[in-house]
């Protein structure tokens, strides 16, 4: 085996992708071949870092020096001084916000300093295109002991052991579901990933199957044989092509080494994994509709009781659980169920990965033990408030989640503590959001997406989640009644409590969650017709605040309705007749002379 | 197979293991409003108006999926279940257009009972937009009106039971959903072959037998059920008199395993026709003439000599 001095990780995940970070990759290549260094320093693809604000990400080991936001010409300096002559390259270092201190170690940056990764173990560190590197990780170590030292019976009970719950958002046992389709009698049955990653700004699970797509063929591997099953799908939705070609080879490599397909590693065992591309609906995230668009019908769900673990994929017992869910159980069988339930709270066990948005200093994959606080989260790994302004909520849960003020930040997360918020685990998106938010435009945007993505099965779901947002909308137009916010919760209540499925049970929760919290806000809206965060356009007048402006002429020039008027060098005036509220007179000033409000 | 014992609103009651709750209480009296849900053919959940409430449940279920369970406390009528059921009708009625005057459904319309039941009238607390689909008038049997339609599913459903057709199914998500044919066109350019098995289902007035528009209000008619005596299906029909004369007939539900078909429909009418002569005709110069059957068989001497003979 050839042996390196040095290993460079460019980081090929799909925001580094977008980044340019093929280019980076290609560039790199060339320039240590023109310096010599090719037979000592091994140039890796990796999956993703989950820091992509901060890409394309170049990390030189053994040193472990973290390059952000590395550009082509940059690539050069690095080779020369970092990889020839061992100095590191300052000025592309990672400065940590408000200290704007450079870090130049990988370990130290805060952003990752706080985390404890299980899930994204390997993200970043292996290249996902090689099965040796995941295997020279330990990887199906965890599956070559179950196969060979352990029944079905005894999986399932240490997977009840290591009180693992499922990661998709609903928060069932994972050991418990694994019993009860084990349990299921029958000859033939399916086990399922739901690779359906859909809430907005979660991008875990792509991480995931881009970056270490191997834990999650080891994790259904070990799954199917708990409960029986010899054949399997990981449901994947077609926006992530990347995810889809990893998993397409790594399918590959491990069918040839025999770790996938008939007899594995020698064994009766064996099981067959396909890849179904989703057609882009939302609900197909939903267990009953994932099987009936796998099974070639429209992505509709059904009614359960039957549970899948009865009645699943073509009327066999199946088990469905999400990729991060599957991506932890390699884990588990590896240092047994006793070291993993050390990590997280008494109900909730282990880690959980967020996708860090919104307004935050630092965005990206963070994967946190449970129980920590959401303050720990947004302050620490997220750095905090962008541009110093004032922290106001985080959305949590994605589309069907809630949002959490300031007073509840040190709750620690875990699954129950969040229902009890108003909010949910859901898939881990996390939307920080700051005073420039208006919470009712943040309900109807959430609203809006859930309404758009309703299959039109139930009639609450259909019908209430479009008058809702037609509420929304209304108070957001300043053209709300009091009596609108009574409406909104009854029929909230109503939808949550008879639609079909999870998308529509939940989806009141934004609008639920808002008025729990931040009911003044919609009070101003509808008595005061005032948007305090000054967001409803139909809710603001634009003023020239006549002791600061200069009359330099620069608002009236730009304004396309010819509604500011004033004469050279005194104040001008903004007829709010005309004005359309478009907002290019404040950017444009430069005396800070307009307000809205 | 087992039986169960529960309490339906108060009532203990026994029953077989493994019925749904809307069975339940409907062997005990109690009547549970239901849109989707169809006896013997469908029971997909979806239109919610059937919800219970049960003792210990975080949620209202449908009673029509939801099996009956050993101690289960069922409410069928509690505040709860009413709020719920209202609100869906108001849900329904805000995106309706309340023709109920002109619709030829009025009088067997599940919405407009419901609505009366639960005193659910217009306008609803919930008006806004409105569905705004184009009606297909395209051919002489079916008169598809997608406005009215509150998207139950039974006509999907009662298509998809015969092998070769499944002419139709959901389309187009969230508020836009609608029923469609394939590539979304009118009937006429689809497999439909006009058997009306969706008509004979539809609990309101999005489908309507065309033949019968105008003819009459639904309690106008006294019904005649006829078996029809095509082929060897044995599929029923409604032969609708209005003043005593015939003014249509239709598709009676097909219940399991009978197809029903346009012929059996429009022949079953053909011979209830009035005008159609029991006679036979023949042609004398250039005439069509009605004769005895007799003349027409060529056999009136012999009938002659019978009829002498019994004497």
């Amino acid at each position: 085996m050839q042996l390196y001095r040095g290993h460079v990780l460019v980081c090929g995940g799909t925001g580094c992708v977008s980044s340019g970070s093929k280019k980076i990759q290609e560039v790199m290549a060339n320039e240590l071949t023109k310096q010599n260094l090719d037979k000592e320093i091994k140039l890796v693809e990796t999956g993703c870092h989950g820091f992509c604000e901060m890409g394309p990400i170049v990390i030189v080991y053994p040193e472990g020096t973290f390059y952000c936001q590395v550009q082509v010409d940059d690539i050069a300096e690095i080779v020369s001084e970092h990889l020839l002559k061992g100095r590191i390259v300052q000025r592309l270092l990672f400065k940590a916000p408000v200290t704007e201190e450079q870090v130049p170690s990988y370990k130290d940056i805060a952003f990752y300093k706080k985390q404890h990764r299980v899930v994204l173990r390997n993200c970043g560190h292996i290249d996902p295109e090689h099965i040796q590197e995941y295997i020279a990780r330990e990887g199906y170590e965890g599956l070559a002991k179950v196969l060979t030292t352990m029944t079905p019976q005894q999986v399932v009970d240490e997977m009840k052991k290591s009180g693992l719950r499922g990661r998709g958002g609903g928060g069932f046992p994972t050991g418990l579901k694994w019993e009860f389709a084990s349990k299921s009698p029958g000859p033939k049955k399916y086990i399922i990933c739901n690779a359906d990653e859909g809430d907005p700004g979660a991008f875990m699970d792509r991480s995931v199957l881009e970056g270490d797509p191997h834990s999650l063929l080891e994790g259904m591997l070990i799954g199917a044989y708990a409960i029986g099953a010899d054949e399997g799908y990981i449901y994947v939705r077609a926006e992530y092509p990347l995810a889809i070609k990893r998993l397409k080879v790594a399918i590959a490599q491990a069918e040839e080494l025999g770790l996938l397909g008939d007899n594995i590693m020698g064994t009766e065992f064996s099981c067959q994994l396909h890849i179904k591309e989703g057609a882009g609906a939302f609900v197909c995230g939903e267990e009953t509709a994932l099987m009936a668009s796998i099974e070639g019908s429209r992505g509709m769900p059904n009614p359960r009781p039957p549970f899948p673990a009865v009645k699943g994929l073509w009327e066999k017992p199946s088990n469905i659980n999400n990729v991060e869910t599957y991506a932890n159980v390699p884990v588990i069988f590896l240092n047994g169920a006793d070291q993993f339930a050390t990590l997280g709270t008494e109900k909730s066990k282990g880690t959980k990965v967020f996708a860090l948005t919104g307004k935050l200093r630092n965005t990206g994959l963070a994967e946190v033990p449970m129980g920590i606080a959401l303050r720990e989260i947004i302050f620490e790994i997220g750095g905090g408030i962008m541009d110093d302004k004032k922290f106001k909520a985080v959305q949590i849960g994605g589309p069907s989640g809630g949002c959490i003020p300031e007073q509840h930040l040190d709750t620690p997360v875990d699954y129950d503590s969040l229902i009890a918020l108003g909010a949910m685990m859901g898939s881990g998106g996390l939307v920080v959001m700051d005073e420039t938010s208006c919470m009712v435009d943040v309900a109807r945007f959430f609203l809006n997406f859930t309404q758009k993505e309703s299959c039109g099965k139930c009639t609450p779901c259909r019908e209430g989640t479009k008058r809702m947002l037609e509420i929304l909308q209304k108070i957001c137009d300043g053209k709300g009644v009091p009596e609108d916010i009574t409406t909104l919760e009854t029929l909230g209540a109503v939808i949550k409590n008879t639609a079909l499925c999870g998308l529509g049970q939940t989806a009141p929760n934004p609008v639920l969650a808002t008025l729990r919290y931040f009911r003044h806000e919609y009070e101003a809206h509808i008595n005061d017709k005032k948007c305090p965060a000054g967001v409803c356009s139909a809710l603001l007048e634009y003023k020239i605040v006549a002791d600061n402006c200069k009359g330099c002429g620069a608002c009236a020039r730009v304004c396309p309705a010819g509604a500011i008027t004033g004469e050279k060098k005194e104040p001008h005036e903004i007829d709010t007749s005309k004005c359309i509220k478009c907002g290019s007179c404040i950017e444009k000033c430069k005396f800070n002379a307009i307000v809205k409000g | 197979m087992a039986n169960v014992t529960l309490t339906i609103n108060g009532q203990k009651v026994t029953v077989p293991s493994g019925i749904m709750v809307l069975e339940a209480a409907e062997m005990c009296g109690y009547s549970v409003p239901t849109f989707c849900h169809e006896k013997d053919l469908t029971a997909p959940g979806a239109c919610r108006i059937c919800v219970v409430e049960i003792k210990g449940w975080r949620n209202l279920p449908p009673s029509c999926v939801t099996a009956v369970a050993k101690g289960m406390e069922v409410e069928t009528e509690s505040p709860k279940v009413i709020e719920a059921r209202k609100t869906i009708l108001e849900l329904m009625v805000a995106n309706h257009p309340l023709d109920c005057m002109t619709c030829e459904k009025s009088g067997s319309c599940k919405l407009q009972d419901y609505a009366y039941r639960y005193q659910v009238t217009s306008p609803t607390p919930y008006e806004g937009e409105k569905k705004q689909f184009a009606v297909d008038d395209s051919n002489p049997y079916i008169y598809r009106d997608p406005n009215k339609c509150i998207l139950c599913g039974k006509c999907v459903a009662i298509c998809k039971a015969v092998a070769d057709r499944n002419v139709i199914d959901y389309a187009f998500r969230g508020f836009n959903t609608k029923i469609a044919t394939f590539m979304d066109t009118e009937l006429k350019d689809s497999a439909c072959v006009y058997c009306n098995r969706c008509v004979s289902i539809c609990p309101v007035g999005a489908l309507s037998d065309r033949n019968m528009m105008g003819k009459g209000r639904t309690w106008d008619f006294t019904r005649e059920e006829v078996t029809c005596t095509f082929c060897d299906s044995g599929c029923k029909f409604d032969v609708n008199y209005k003043n005593g004369k015939v003014v249509g007939v239709t598709a009676k539900n097909p219940s399991a395993g009978r197809p029903l078909c346009l012929k059996g429909r429009l022949g079953t009418e053909f011979m209830k026709n009035a005008d159609r002569t029991d006679l036979p005709l023949i042609n004398k110069d250039g005439e069509f003439v009605e004769v005895s059957w007799e003349e027409a068989l060529g056999i009136a001497p012999i009938v002659e000599k019978i009829n002498a003979l019994k004497k």
